[in-house]
């Protein structure tokens, strides 16, 4: 539909119609996170097993949600999977830096680069690059990412 | 335009007495469906508004010389409208607000606290408006207050068989006269009988009822009654409480500061007559004037002709989605449009409500999505969002149908 390409991509409607990683895992040892966007009710729950070497074994993504945090989410658990804490946290840092152009559109130096920490690839999450045109949007897009911090905050004390 | 057929209002005209609706979003007119959370305003309101600043602007009640004379008679002058629109009987009982949050906060502030303690019960409905749930909550929380709840039927109506039961010995009952999510019209006059009754006094959340039915306090039976001023043409930043004149003397005050007192000494203070005794400081002149104003054009348009436009237009939004859309479409609230007013919560297929109000968006078609400030209903309902397209006196047939066929564009976005 034109003017919302940009937002609802194919591979966006692709994670939300499949999500990845859905379910749940045994809380110990996994930690569980939960995180709400109480503008529009949507909740996530996230599940990480992390061992110890730092690695993120397993994740599993709960809840429910419109489609932007429901394939945020779904994106999220497929490429933090496998990766370490350090890793996640750096991917969680870039995906954040992405979404917050539109901040920087609206308040500082319109060119400032957007940084995204050196040695960090997105990938498929570019896809989500578009819901910075729409900010309301934003807050849902990031929910999983705050939800997975507070989580590995959890696993690291 | 679809010309109004036989409730005798010229909905065209009226969409051009409010700027805003000519306008465009994302290149499509305007189909505003967001009333229910707030009107917009016709010219007259903001004249009314631009002609005090321009030519009267001075405080209120204060002031020997000119302007402000004609400031304070142009304010008290809106209060005596007020309390002849929704027929009470003594202008005094008109205290202003700055919104129907506030007002409930002031009953349960003031008549709350002096008149109920350790032991005591109010009764809710499972309807409410987070703003009649909450300053309950915070009441009971401070004292030792039961909290008990009229639930609602399937169809979203209050399930009535154990009132009785409920109200036993109750402090109060404050409920909503038309819900805001399923635009569910309580029985006001019954509940409010049934209620006294049991020895209670009675509340009644009117900000859905007011702008859309005719109102008549001593009708209704109720003791108190709350609405806000945005929800029926008129600025947001002024809400009103009625109350009956008995109890609104009877009451401790609210805020203390200036315009609510007679003295003040260093050993103390003496309060204002009412209804001043509960508006310190300085009031939201320039609203009230337009809530005045707003007022005028509803009296104008005869509220018995918007609630006519309303029901039938509410009748045809729900033959028009329920045809065209068939099973993929589910409206919430009650089936008879004249047990209830002009909004439509509705889930469409399994698109998650943000996602419908945002393709909706994309044709200009404004409605809303979320949980509309009532979780305790959702949770109810077993949905944690809804879409929410609510209608007004300046919608008419082409506005639904233009909701109708955005939501096609919605069904062929997610493919369902
Ligand atoms: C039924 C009901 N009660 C209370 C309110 C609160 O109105 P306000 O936010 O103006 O105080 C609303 C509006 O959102 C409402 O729909």
């Amino acid at each position: 539909m034109p003017g919302l390409e940009d937002l609802y991509r194919e591979i966006i409607l692709d994670h939300y119609r499949n999500p990845r990683n859905r379910g749940e895992l045994e809380t110990p040892p996994a930690h569980r996170a939960e995180g709400f966007n109480p503008l529009c009710g949507d909740e996530v729950v996230v599940y990480v097993d992390v061992d110890d070497d730092g690695v993120i074994q397993d994740i599993r993504i709960g809840g429910q949600g419109c489609s932007i945090s429901q394939s945020s989410a779904s994106m999220m658990s497929a490429a933090v999977k496998g990766k370490t804490v350090e890793e996640a946290r750096a991917l969680t840092r870039a995906f954040k830096a992405m979404m917050s152009i539109h901040e920087n559109e609206l308040g500082g130096d319109p060119d400032e680069p957007v940084e995204i920490p050196e040695g960090v690839t997105l990938g498929d999450l570019e896809a989500l690059r578009g819901v910075v045109k729409f900010p309301v949007r934003i807050k849902c897009a990031t929910l999983s990412w705050n939800t997975l911090s507070s989580g590995l905050d959890a696993v690291s004390v | 335009m679809t010309p109004s057929a036989d409730h005798g209002l010229d909905v065209a005209a009226i969409k051009r007495d409010f700027p805003l609706l000519s306008r465009s979003c994302h290149d499509n007119p305007i189909v505003y469906l967001d009333s229910a959370a707030t009107s917009q305003k016709p010219r007259v309101v903001l004249d009314s508004m631009t002609e005090y600043y321009e030519t009267i602007n001075a405080n209120v009640h204060r002031g020997a010389y000119q302007i402000a004379d004609l400031a304070s008679r142009k304010m008290e002058a809106a209060r005596a409208n007020l309390a002849d629109f929704i027929g009470a009987p003594d202008t005094r009982e008109v205290v202003f607000t700055r919104n129907a949050t506030e007002s409930v906060n002031l009953v349960a502030f003031t008549w709350g606290r002096a008149n109920l303690h350790d032991g005591d019960a109010i009764v809710l409905t499972e309807l409410e408006h987070h703003a009649n749930i909450v300053p309950w909550q915070m009441l009971a929380a401070e004292r030792d207050i039961e909290l008990r709840w009229i639930p609602v039927d399937a169809e979203g109506h209050l399930d009535l068989t154990d009132l009785e039961r409920l109200l036993d010995g109750a402090k109060l009952l404050a409920f909503s006269a038309m819900s805001n999510v399923l635009g569910t019209l309580t029985p006001v006059r019954f509940l409010s009988d049934a209620a006294h009754a049991a020895g209670a006094t009675v509340l009644v959340d009117a900000s859905q009822y007011v702008p859309h039915l005719p109102t008549d306090v001593a009708a209704l039976g109720c003791d108190f009654l709350v609405f806000t001023g945005h929800k029926m043409c008129g600025p947001t930043g002024v809400g009103v409480l009625w109350a009956r004149a008995e109890l609104l003397e009877a009451m401790p005050p609210f805020n203390g500061g200036g315009a609510m007192i007679l003295k003040v000494t260093k050993e103390g203070f003496t309060t204002n007559e009412i209804p001043w005794k509960f508006e310190a400081g300085t009031p939201a002149i320039a609203e009230i004037i337009g809530l005045g104003a707003a007022v005028d054009y509803l009296r104008d348009i005869g509220m018995d002709a918007v609630r006519a436009h309303e029901v039938s237009l509410t009748a045809y939004a729900l033959r028009t989605l329920t045809e065209r859309h068939g099973d993929r479409i589910t409206i919430h609230g009650p089936s008879e449009p004249a047990s209830r007013g002009g909004v439509l919560s509705f889930e469409f297929g399994d698109i998650h409500p943000h996602d419908v109000s945002q393709v909706l968006d994309q044709k200009g078609v404004c409605v809303r999505a979320g949980h509309h400030c009532a979780k305790p209903l959702m949770a109810i309902m077993g949905v944690n969002a809804t879409s929410r397209a609510s209608l007004y006196l300046y919608n008419d047939e082409s506005d639904v149908d233009q909701l109708s066929a955005a939501l096609d564009d919605a069904a062929d976005m997610f493919a369902i």
